[in-house]
């Protein structure tokens, strides 16, 4: 009898899991920590430790940060951060890039707001259909869709061919290598980046809370307000910042879009790196790049911390 | 000129008819029940009545006004949905108080209605909680405080209280039902539970594939049904299939195979030598180990074949000499152990011709 009662006692104490699959289960959970860690947080730790050495002809072109040979067995330097600060160039590129990207994630907002809303009604049949074209830029090269609006906005290019064919303009239009160029460039780019997360937060949007709105004497346009946009609003921060982060860092457009003048930090950063061969501030421009784009994502996690807390 | 004039009313989706040509009149202060399967098209009809659901053709009135063409926001109606749809993103009083803000009405103003009719339905202190924090009875009773905080002429309600299990059900009802004597609101109920419909109801409409059935009050319902399918839905009953032998203004007679000659309450619609079905309600036929009838008529003998004991009453399942099955309720009225009759008892069965019916279709 006394045996069976341990028994008992002891099975409720252990439960009794395979240390095998125990394993596996750390490893399921903790897999994306691992990925995060191996492929962002040692890359930016790298960055992150050239940016406090001084820049040399050689290879690698800086200095190292753990030096034994010299007296000082560690070398910082914060030149390049002071660098970064005291010369404007720099801190115009942001403030035009943070422009640039605020004012393009705006747009995608608004032409993509509608767009997923009217996907997220439609029938399912051709909600599919919208879906698929929705994604169907994809299946073609990024750098081949830009070069594209290369060739539809140049000086004799579609859009002023056919406006001056149309005879509603005498000289051509001078569209591309502008900032306009780049907005449109970049809106077309990231639009299903918009999208996407708008449509799946308007689809599971229950209609009967639309429908209660509306009964209870809401004017379509107050049942919009009150009722389909907040609680869309998680699709809405999704889509910004899915907008504005790679926005902000864009170089592939501005530097095939826009003129010689649109200073985006991205063109800086590749300057730096490549025309320059200066990795040390190149570096430090892309630490301030990443602590700028935290800013906004740290708020919009405290503000969602705070909505689910309740009043 | 009734309150509410249904005329002709039928939906069709993708050529689908899911509700086929309604009319029905409601009149003021009523509590009406539409009870029917699922897919009878009861949530349809509803939701023609609320204004989301444009009808295919026919016209609803409201007080002799024709209302077919208003969008739901100016519908002096308002609606309890299946699904409760309260918004998950305000709270409590926000959700209750929502319609009355939607009338320019003051905030001092709301403020005290909402408290008012929280209070009705026993949420006065939940006021400041988000509706992920309730449950889902409260939460039910949050959206019938918004249904009725603006004193709406009519209230739709869509299985109001499926969500709620049997003690908390009960109580709701007559919360419901005093709800509406206190506010003579006309309240419009959709519900597959016919119980809910007999407690709650002054009429019932009975619904089958976009038509009403039959209407009447829950009496009429129950004991007079006009056909079969609605004595099968409505409770539980006995049918019999037999040929009408004779039809005097004594009883009607009427042959069957299973039972022999049954007598039947007078009808003078029916015909001699006509098909039909003799119908007889569970609890109209008394059970006994004795002879308790002195004619043949209405009796036969029989062995308890299954037994269901519900507390309240039991349901017993006869298998009769020719291997006719009838279902029989009696009430446990003693307290006793034991119960009078068990499995394998044989037992005497007869009724009275005037709780029997003959029914067409
Ligand atoms: N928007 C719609 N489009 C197409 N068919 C519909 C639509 N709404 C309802 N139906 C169909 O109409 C029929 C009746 O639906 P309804 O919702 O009115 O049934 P119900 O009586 O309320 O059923 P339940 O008791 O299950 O709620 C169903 O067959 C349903 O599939
Ligand atoms: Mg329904």
């Amino acid at each position: 009898m006394g045996s069976g009662l341990l028994y008992g006692v002891k099975r409720v104490s252990t439960p009794k899991v395979p240390t095998s699959e125990r394993l596996w289960q750390l490893f399921v959970i903790y897999l994306p920590y691992l990925w995060l860690l191996l492929f962002f947080l040692v890359p930016f730790l790298i960055i992150f430790k050239i940016s406090f050495s001084d820049p040399v002809i050689g290879q690698p072109p800086f200095t190292p940060l753990f030096d034994s040979s010299e007296s000082s067995f560690i070398h910082v330097t914060l030149d390049n951060y002071r660098f970064l600060f005291e010369d404007n160039l720099y801190w115009l590129s942001y403030l035009k890039s943070a422009k640039i990207a605020a004012i393009s994630t705006f747009w995608c907002l608004l032409i993509g707001y509608p767009m997923a809303y009217g996907i997220a009604r439609a029938k399912p049949v051709q909600r599919n259909i919208l879906l698929m074209l929705v994604i169907l830029p994809f299946w073609t090269s990024f750098l081949l869709r830009v070069y594209a609006w290369m060739g539809m906005l140049s000086t004799h290019g579609l859009i002023n061919t056919a406006l001056l064919a149309s005879g509603l303009i005498e000289q051509p239009l001078k569209m591309l290598y502008s900032d306009t160029a780049v907005y449109l460039g970049i809106i077309y780019s990231y639009l299903p980046f918009m999208i996407l997360p708008l449509y799946a937060s308007l689809e599971r949007l229950d209609n009967s809370m639309r429908e209660a709105a509306s009964d209870l004497g809401a004017s379509p346009y107050r049942v919009f307000t009150d009722v389909t946009l907040p609680l869309s609003l998680p699709g809405v921060i999704a889509g910004c910042l899915l907008v504005f982060i790679p926005a902000m860092g864009e170089y592939v457009i501005p530097a095939l879009l826009g003129g010689l003048d649109s200073l985006m930090i991205g063109r800086q950063l590749f300057n730096e790196f490549y025309s320059n061969r200066d990795w040390p501030v190149a570096t430090a421009v892309a630490t301030i790049l990443l602590i700028i784009l935290l800013v906004p994502i740290m708020l919009l996690q405290r503000y969602q911390i705070a909505q689910e807390d309740g009043p | 000129m009734s309150f509410i004039q249904i005329e002709n009313i039928s939906k069709k989706f993708d050529g689908v008819t899911v509700v086929d040509n309604i009319s029905q009149d409601i009149n003021q202060g009523e509590l009406f029940a539409i009870l029917g399967g699922s897919g009878s098209g009861k949530t349809t009809l509803l939701r023609m009545l609320a204004g989301f659901e444009r009808p295919s053709s026919g016209r609803i009135l409201l007080n002799g006004k024709d209302m077919t063409d208003l969008p739901p926001y100016q519908r002096p109606v308002n609606m309890m949905f299946q699904s409760y749809a309260v918004f998950p993103h305000m709270s409590v009083a926000k959700n209750v108080g929502y319609g009355l803000v939607k009338e320019n009405i003051k905030k001092p103003e709301i403020d005290h209605r909402v408290e008012e009719i929280l209070a009705l339905v026993q949420l006065s202190s939940f006021s400041n909680r988000k509706p992920n924090q309730l449950s889902g009875g409260q939460l039910q009773r949050v959206a019938l405080a918004r249904a009725l905080i603006k004193k709406p002429k009519v209230l739709l309600l869509d299985e109001p209280l499926a969500a709620l299990d049997k003690k908390l059900r009960e109580q709701t009802q007559f919360e419901l039902m005093n709800i509406q004597h206190e506010l003579g609101i006309t309240f419009i109920l959709v519900t597959h539970d016919q119980e809910e419909a007999m407690t709650l109801a002054s009429r019932i409409a009975v619904m089958n594939e976009g038509k009403f059935i039959q209407t009447g009050t829950p009496t009429e319902i129950y004991e007079y049904p006009s056909n079969r399918f609605v004595a099968d839905f409505v409770g539980s009953i006995n049918l019999f299939e037999g040929i009408v032998a004779t039809n005097d203004s004594n009883a009607t007679q009427v042959k069957t195979d299973a039972l022999g000659l049954l007598a039947a309450s007078p009808d003078a619609r029916v015909n001699v030598g006509e098909t039909l079905w003799v119908a007889i309600r569970p609890e109209k036929i008394s059970l006994s180990k004795k002879t308790i009838s002195s004619t043949d008529i209405n009796s036969v003998k029989g062995a308890v074949w299954d037994l269901g004991y519900y507390g309240n009453h039991c349901v017993y399942r006869i298998k009769t000499d020719n291997g006719t099955y009838l279902q029989v309720t009696t009430q446990n009225q003693s307290r006793a152990t034991g119960l009078d009759i068990n499995w394998k008892d044989e037992v005497h069965l007869s009724w009275d011709p005037a709780c029997c019916m003959v029914l067409r279709e």
